[in-house]
């Protein structure tokens, strides 16, 4: 039988991955934007495994504005990618490396 | 009917700024480069009549709309207006700096706008939707912001750098209010709290979303070990954006902690206290040490924000009323600081060349010798020296924490503050005792002068008569706590 604490561990084995993922990803920016929105995704489960065992309509609610904004964040994020790459010609993560000290 | 209208009174500054950043976003496209000054005009109108709006609120008991998700009490109306009259002052600054850049245009003025709006959600929000939709909204027009240079390729590494923290950061706190959904079933945080009174049980699930929780508001504060980005951040926006992401968001993430840990998990006292003492020790070391090292002014000054950003939690820590209205006052000193701090760099790097590493102000009293005095109250009132404001800062938080009979946080703070005076005093050190080796050619716009007089003269009249500004935070945080 499947009950709310198989879907806390689904959610939370997905948003450990998105958290590593960001950490350990060397190569691509694009996976940056995957990672957080696996990360994301993660947390609308939990919402909705919540809201469906309580029983309590506004989790799902939350779930529909997480939804937006990622999307919001999803256009923002590729547009900065786009100006880093018509400057740079590349959108390796390692050719981000100017501001330090 | 009479209850929407007076809801929607309510809102009616947020209503007005929503409406006006939009309009002024239309009738960008309309305006023609030489006439953009209108655009900046409109922009300081919106604050204006935002201004008004708030204040004909008026200083009262909390009042709430649509169904509690929103709450307009002392602290709402002191951070409000603080965040006007912080935007108005960073407007005033920027202005000549980004016609000369030929930045002047609607979207800046608008995404600022956007951003406050964010900040005026969350500063009003106790409810977890209503924190992270103003939350996003702030943080998103901060993403376009930082990326507002486009052919700059500095500009373009900070901005995807606080993209990816950001997202990272807003990721965590959404986890960490899905564990405190799960664990009571509403998402206003009054009920929140109610229910963590009531029943004791899971407490392992609460005290887990309480961490990602308070990771997310230490992200938005820059406190250490979530600081990554404010050094690369400041350095890499232009000037004005830096004063907009170092002092306004300030308010909304004081704010996001006030409501969440003061008036949601308030039961939850001791767990957040260790990790707020933590944060707070660790901000002070890290933030003057590393200051020490830096050879750029932004850099350093982001590290000497951090510093301060411990200071402002360790008043937190102390998890009282007194501690909390040392941390307003200390918060709204450290504003008036940054503006004035910013806005002299701004006006000393008007031509195409800026000001970027602290060599850079060598002799400066010779050529200005004026900016150069002004420079210098204000590095004083960062070292915390008194007769100004920075030190009765310090000192009304030291008092707070000593007041708990907690004394080495106290200790750490001071010897801390001693550190990080080096690094202010070479400033002035520099500006006075060295000979310059290039002539700086400015052209001196007098309205920001003037402007900036004020800002860090207030900065020197406020450190001998503080009790004014202390009787108005207490009075802020007394009314809503």
């Amino acid at each position: 039988m499947i009950n709310l604490s198989h879907f806390l561990i689904l959610a939370a084995m997905l948003f450990m991955i998105g958290v590593v993922g960001i950490f350990l990803n060397r190569k691509n920016i694009i996976i940056l934007l995957m990672a957080i929105e696996l990360m994301l995704l993660a947390v609308n489960m939990n919402f909705i495994a919540f809201s469906y065992y309580l029983g309590d309509i506004a989790g799902q609610i939350f779930v529909f504005f997480i939804l937006t904004v990622a999307a919001a964040e999803a256009a923002i994020g590729l547009a900065i990618i786009i100006i880093v790459f018509r400057n740079n010609r590349s959108i390796d993560v390692e050719d981000i490396n100017r501001l330090k000290g | 009917m009479s209850n929407l209208i007076s809801q929607l009174t309510l809102l009616s500054p947020e209503i007005f700024v929503a409406l006006m950043a939009m309009l002024i976003l239309l009738l960008d496209l309309f305006i023609q480069d030489k006439n953009k000054h209108l655009i900046y005009g409109l922009s300081q109108l919106t604050l204006l009549v935002a201004g008004l709006l708030t204040a004909s609120l008026g200083f009262s008991e909390p009042q709430f709309a649509f169904k509690d998700m929103f709450v307009f009490d002392s602290l709402a109306l002191f951070l409000k207006m603080m965040s006007f009259i912080t935007l108005s002052i960073v407007f005033i600054y920027s202005r000549n700096y980004l016609l000369n850049k030929k930045l002047l245009t609607g979207e800046y003025f608008s995404l600022s706008l956007f951003a406050l709006l964010g900040v005026m959600l969350m500063i009003s929000s106790r409810n977890l939707l209503l924190m992270y939709m103003g939350l996003e909204l702030l943080s998103l027009s901060l993403y376009a912001l930082i990326a507002l240079n486009r052919d700059d390729k500095k500009s373009n590494e900070a901005a995807i750098k606080y993209f990816v923290l950001g997202a990272l950061a807003s990721g965590l706190l959404l986890y960490g209010m899905s564990m405190l959904y799960g664990f009571s079933g509403s998402l206003d945080l009054y009920t929140i709290g109610n229910i963590i009174q009531t029943q004791e049980i899971n407490s392992e699930l609460l005290v887990f979303g309480l961490v990602f929780i308070v990771v997310g508001i230490a992200f938005k504060l820059g406190a250490v070990p979530f600081q990554m980005w404010v050094p690369d951040v400041y350095e890499g926006s232009i000037t004005p954006v830096t004063m907009m992401i170092s002092t306004v968001p300030k308010f909304a993430a004081v704010a996001m902690l006030i409501r969440f840990l003061f008036q949601g998990l308030d039961y939850l006292i001791v767990d957040w206290q260790q990790m707020l003492l933590i944060m707070a020790i660790l901000s002070m070391i890290i933030g003057n040490i590393t200051a020490i090292a830096q050879k750029k002014i932004k850099r350093m000054l982001a590290y000497s924000t951090i510093s301060h950003i411990g200071f402002i939690l360790l008043g937190f820590y102390v998890g009282t009323i007194g501690g909390v209205q040392a941390s307003i006052f200390y918060l709204t000193t450290y504003i008036m600081m940054t503006l004035a701090v910013f806005g002299l760099i701004i006006l000393l790097s008007n031509t195409q060349k800026s000001i970027e590493f602290i060599d850079d102000l060598k002799g400066l009293s010779q050529t200005k010798p004026w900016e150069a005095f002004l420079m210098m109250i204000v590095m004083f009132s960062l070292a915390g020296i008194p007769p100004t404001i920075g030190f009765y800062a310090k000192f009304s938080v030291l008092q707070a924490v000593i007041d708990q009979e907690v004394i080495w946080p106290a200790v750490v703070a001071i010897i801390m503050a001693l550190i990080g005076m080096y690094y202010y005093l070479r400033i002035i050190r520099l500006m006075y005792f060295e000979k310059s080796d290039k002539k700086l050619k400015t052209k001196t716009s007098l309205p920001m002068l003037s402007v900036l007089t004020i800002n860090a003269g207030g900065l020197l009249v406020l450190g001998i008569f503080p009790k004014t500004l202390m009787s108005i935070s207490a009075l802020a945080v007394g009314g809503s706590l």
